[in-house]
């Protein structure tokens, strides 16, 4: 082991001496209270170390110890339903150690050494394995089994003894290989350095909308499994109550929460809530599927750049066994601004706004792992992971550094806007900015699933969008009086687009989650609304009377009807519609 | 210890707030430091940086007068500990935590170290009792709960100092009569402005519950660095060792940006945005998320930081990073201002992210979020109307949208307009609120359940005239 000297400390960034041998990115412990640090520069035998706990009453002369491994964390079961700090500690047990506020030194381990789980074979002796495989199964949680995988960074080989079914805690032997350089005990326990991807076979495109039951986001611009999105926007215009959406509704099956330099009340909202909300699809409540990061913004800010690194970390073992994660980052921004902090500190060459030169590359190798891959092992598993990362750029201005960096990798982008959330128009997604690059690949599943007419309407409810924006303009300068009828019917077509479908109320028992056929109905009934009307209208029938039907405000309501009934409604609201226009047409045709 | 007890007089540099100090053994980074000038005047400081023998230290008072040949420092080895104790309500202190008031000095029943730690978000319980502050565009609009952050932004010249004191005047959870406190954070205002505060408190009675750490507009700039931290740690002591509800009002977190900024610049640090440390965010995050309530303890800690945006600029870097980081901010408006309105809340940058928790059946009442909800939009619209109308004319309106306009109009003069010492129940503020609403169309109210419309809208209420039942509830209040 390394041993040196602190000689200089600034903040979270120490200077040690004498560390001759060290290698960079290695887990060093520091001075009395032996905290975590981790080497990020070395120049002969002076290491420059990020400390991952305030480093106050720290004198130079202390002792450094390095540990030979880079800062990795602990794999196995128990980490679902967990809230870690950014370096995988166990919140919940740091509580038990030092009471309500965080105190440093604090050495607990990742996962419980006492818990019992109940494993399950697959192999038995004799039998052949690569890395990858799986060697038995444990029910983690009721929706989850954890498949306890052949590491990856192992050879292949036979398997010589394998544990009979029982309850083992995650250090006991379960497995013996015999590979060939030698027989090796596996237990339920892997350990995997955060900064490194964990490998796969082969990456695959995307082809599977990630369902989140947000209507904007799944009818106008889809994630995939496996995709990435960006969701950058100003304070205030609801990131955060996005990502929770998403974190809640999404048809992933394991979600990491990265709460990276984010509000403390916000991860106890997500504490509270979670075990209280079900699944729709399981039916089972969402913290079994959940793993929680929480570094808080007042939290040492080396460990948020950690945190986002230990989520990922966590997310692709998940893949590995097969499942489609998805994992959301709040906020990527503080991760880039603790960087930026570290850079500061270590002096080095600022590039853009302070950001280092090295924030696109960092930025880029983050969200490139994800994917959906065909996982390591004989067995063809099929296993993605989904990003989804907020941004928050200062001032709300999208030409910094984080989010321009971020929107040359991810391949949507979900703009929140300011203007919308003033007006309390949520999700705050500005229709117009907004991309996905996701809507070929996903149209197939649309067809399928739902309907062939899926793109055809999501283009003409687009369409309309946009024609509503240079149609305002005009009103803007001349007034709405001043347009002809076909016009204002445009306008009152798209304000119901708007309105009652891209506004979805997060906090409604019901409009919280939104089913894709549900979303296809609605959109559906809505062109259909404006096809019938605009030919109302080339009848003579003025915009201004098809504005006042009654039919509009049960179409508007027409969200807040659950799922087993709104298609009841939606007939029902057809005739109607049907009655009140022909009502409308006979009234002006007997002028 | 006797290492640590040694006194050098081996500055060997002073520059704007920092000296540094060379051949020190032993020191520790963040360790107290006491400097005795030459002329026998004492000060204090705080290691910055500590490279083999050679400390920064920040020097609270200011380095006027420090020398590099007779000035002493003895390192502390202790971190900057508050003595807090129950007596200190009522008190006034500097911005060092020095008694100001010529009472006598504390007793302290316990030491603690003002950096305080961060919670741990296990340990925390989600923030959801109302706070009824008596003003409608804060209960209506944004709702303040118990252990929420809730800043205002406001403008130089703009009345925040008035609604501060309003909200501590009024503040108060239905149905409760429990220990409330006030910890009142000064940090480079002028005389005037702190002479208003206290006079406020004094006046209604309050200045015994209140804890006030005064650094003014001519006390040394870098002292503003640990009076946050220091109204902050005793905010904690008395609500999670004594159990009560503080109220921490911070004035002017602006002043405390500019110390941070003039500290970094005399290290030579790389600076970010308008100068700004690139660690500001860090840094405001360590006051800011002192507030909240722990499950199982009594007491919480609410905090209303103010803050002066340069130029009124939303997006300044100072209430730029603040809003990243409180639950919401109320935002005032200079053109409300102008046109005579208090208070100038310009509700629609303006916003609680716990309202949510706070408010509905038990809380306030069943239909306030969505009138609230509904007062939002059609306020939004109105306003675009307003622009729009400035254009085109008021004839080139419909029928629709002069009510609209209309409703924004009225809404400025009758909801968020009242008076300094008028203190709204929820009841009336969503009264006024319903009344507000009827001017729109019914089938415009989409944010508004049907059964609502059916309970509350002033049309469905039998027989009840307007008027009076206005004044029944406004008697019912006193």
């Amino acid at each position: 082991m390394v041993e040196g000297r602190i000689s200089k400390i600034a903040g979270p960034v120490i200077t040690a001496e004498g560390m001759k041998g060290a290698q960079m990115y290695e887990v060093v412990r520091v001075g009395e209270e032996r905290l975590i640090g981790e080497i990020i520069e070395l120049e002969e035998d002076r290491a420059v170390i990020q400390v991952y706990e305030e480093t106050v009453g720290m004198r130079p002369g202390g002792e450094v110890v390095g540990s030979g491994a880079p800062l990795s964390v602990e794999l196995g079961p128990g980490l679902l339903r967990m809230i870690y700090d950014g370096i995988q500690r166990p919140l919940e047990m740091i509580k038990n150690e030092t009471g309500d506020f965080i105190q440093r030194g604090v050495d607990v381990p990742s996962l419980s050494r006492t818990a019992k789980w109940h494993f399950t074979p697959v192999v038995k002796e004799g039998d052949k394995v690569v890395a990858g495989d799986v060697l038995g199964e444990v029910q983690e949680t009721e929706v989850i089994t954890h498949r306890i995988l052949v590491p990856p960074d192992l050879p292949g080989g036979v398997i010589e003894s394998v544990a009979k079914e029982g309850d083992y805690t995650v250090e006991d032997t379960v497995a013996v290989l015999k590979t060939a350089d030698g027989r090796r005990e596996l237990s339920m326990l892997q350990r995997w350095p955060v900064r490194l991807g964990r490998p796969y076979r082969e990456k695959l495109d995307p082809e599977e909308p990630l369902i989140s039951g947000q209507r904007i986001f799944d009818t106008f611009f889809p994630l995939t499994k496996g995709g990435t999105s960006a969701i950058p926007g100003p304070f205030g215009a609801g990131k955060t109550v996005s990502q929770h959406q998403l974190a809640k509704w999404a048809d992933a099956d394991v979600i990491v929460y990265v709460g990276c330099g984010e509000r403390g009340n916000e991860m106890t909202e997500v504490l509270e809530e979670f075990p209280h909300l079900e699944d729709p699809k399981t039916g089972k409540p969402l913290m079994e599927r959940t793993v929680l990061i929480a570094n808080t913004s007042n939290m040492p800010v080396a460990a948020r750049d950690a945190s986002i690194y230990t989520g990922a970390t966590i997310a692709e073992y998940y893949r590995d066994m097969g499942y489609n994660v998805a994992l959301m980052a709040d906020s990527t921004s503080r991760w880039a601004e603790a960087m930026r902090e570290i850079s500061g500190r270590l002096e080095e060459m600022p590039g853009e706004e302070g950001y280092p030169a090295y924030l696109a590359s960092r930025l880029a190798e983050f969200y490139e792992r994800a994917g959906r891959v065909v996982t390591l092992g004989s067995d063809e598993r099929y296993g993605s992971l989904a990003m989804i990362g907020a941004v928050s750029p200062p001032g709300g201005d999208f030409s910094e550094p984080v989010t321009q960096n971020t929107l040359r990798i991810t391949k949507v982008f979900w703009a929140l806007d300011a203007s919308l959330a003033d007006r309390r128009h949520f999700p705050s997604i500005n229709w117009l900015r907004s991309y996905s690059l996701y809507t070929d690949a996903v149209e197939p599943w649309w067809s399928r699933n739902i309907s062939p007419q899926w793109k055809e309407f999501r283009v003409k409810a687009m369409a309309m969008l946009q024609k509503e924006a240079e149609l305002k303009e005009i009103v803007q300068l001349v007034g709405a009086d001043a347009l002809p009828d076909r016009e204002r019917l445009v306008l009152e077509a798209a304000r119901m687009i708007r309105e009652d479908f891209l506004q979805q109320n997060a906090f409604h028992d019901v409009d919280t989650y939104c089913s894709p056929k549900k979303q296809f109905a609605m959109l559906k009934l809505m062109i259909e609304f404006y096809d019938r009307a605009d030919e109302a209208v080339s009848k003579g029938v003025p915009a201004k009377d098809i504005a006042e039907m009654s039919v509009i405000d049960e179409i508007a309501r027409l969200k807040y009807v659950p799922e087993t009934e709104y298609e009841a409604k939606i007939e029902e609201i057809n005739n109607k519609l049907q009655e009140e226009l022909m009502a409308l047409v006979e009234k002006y045709s007997e002028r | 210890m006797a290492v640590q007890m040694k006194e050098y007089t081996s500055t060997t540099e002073v520059a704007g707030p920092l000296m540094i100090v060379e051949g020190v053994e032993g020191a520790g980074y963040g360790e107290l430091v006491d400097i005795k000038l030459s002329n026998g005047e004492k000060r204090r400081g705080q290691v910055l940086e500590i490279a083999g023998e050679r400390a920064v230290v920040q020097v609270f008072e200011g380095t006027k007068g420090i020398d590099t040949r007779d000035t002493k420092v003895r390192f502390t080895g202790e971190t900057i500990k508050l003595p807090v104790s129950r007596e200190m309500t009522g008190r006034i202190f500097d911005g060092t935590g020095r008694p100001i008031d010529k009472k006598p000095e504390i007793l302290p029943e316990k030491f603690l170290d003002i950096h305080g730690a961060p919670m741990n978000p296990t340990g925390r319980e989600y923030p959801r009792e109302f706070i009824q502050t008596g003003i409608s565009t804060i209960d209506g609009m944004n709702t303040l709960v118990r252990g929420q952050k809730l800043p205002i932004f406001s403008g130089s010249g703009l009345p925040h100092n008035e609604l501060a004191a309003q909200i501590a005047r009024q503040a108060r959870v239905l149905g409760e009569e429990e220990e409330f406190s006030v910890v009142f954070a000064a940090m480079g205002i002028t005389f005037e402005e702190a002479s208003f505060f206290m006079k406020d408190f004094e006046r209604t009675g309050a200045l015994e519950k209140v804890t006030a750490f005064l650094n003014l507009a001519n006390d040394p700039a870098i002292e503003r660095i640990i009076t946050p931290r220091l109204a902050l740690t005793t905010a904690e002591y008395y609500a999670f060792d004594l159990g009560m509800h503080v109220l921490v009002i911070l004035t002017d977190m602006t002043n405390y940006c500019e110390a941070l900024r003039e500290i970094a610049a005399a290290r030579g640090e790389v600076p970010g945005r308008r100068g700004y440390p690139g660690y500001m965010y860090t840094d405001l995050s360590t006051i800011y998320e002192r507030a909240g309530r722990i499950a199982g303890k009594k007491g919480t800690i609410t905090q209303m930081p103010i803050l002066s945006m340069p130029d009124d600029d939303i997006t300044h870097p100072i209430p730029d990073l603040t809003g990243y980081i409180t639950e919401g901010q109320f935002v005032l408006s200079r053109e409300l201002h102008r046109r005579g309105i208090y208070p100038p809340v310009d509700v629609l940058p303006s916003l609680s992210r716990l309202m949510k928790g706070g408010i509905g059946p038990g809380r306030t009442r069943e239909d306030h979020a969505n009138v609230s909800d509904q007062l939002y939009s059609a306020y939004a619209e109105g306003r675009d109307l307003r622009n729009l109308v400035a254009i085109v004319g008021e004839e080139a309106l419909t029928d629709r949208d002069k009510r609209f306009l209309e409703f924004a109009e009225r809404f400025e003069k009758e909801f968020v307009t009242q008076d300094r010492d008028e203190d709204r129940s929820i009841e009336r503020t969503l009264e006024i609120g319903w009344r507000l609403l009827s001017i729109l169309p019914e089938r415009e109210l989409k944010r508004i359940s049907s059964d609502y419309i059916k309970k509350y809208h002033p049309n469905y209420k039998e027989g009840a005239k307007e008027g009076s039942s206005e004044e029944r509830e406004g008697q019912a209040e006193e």
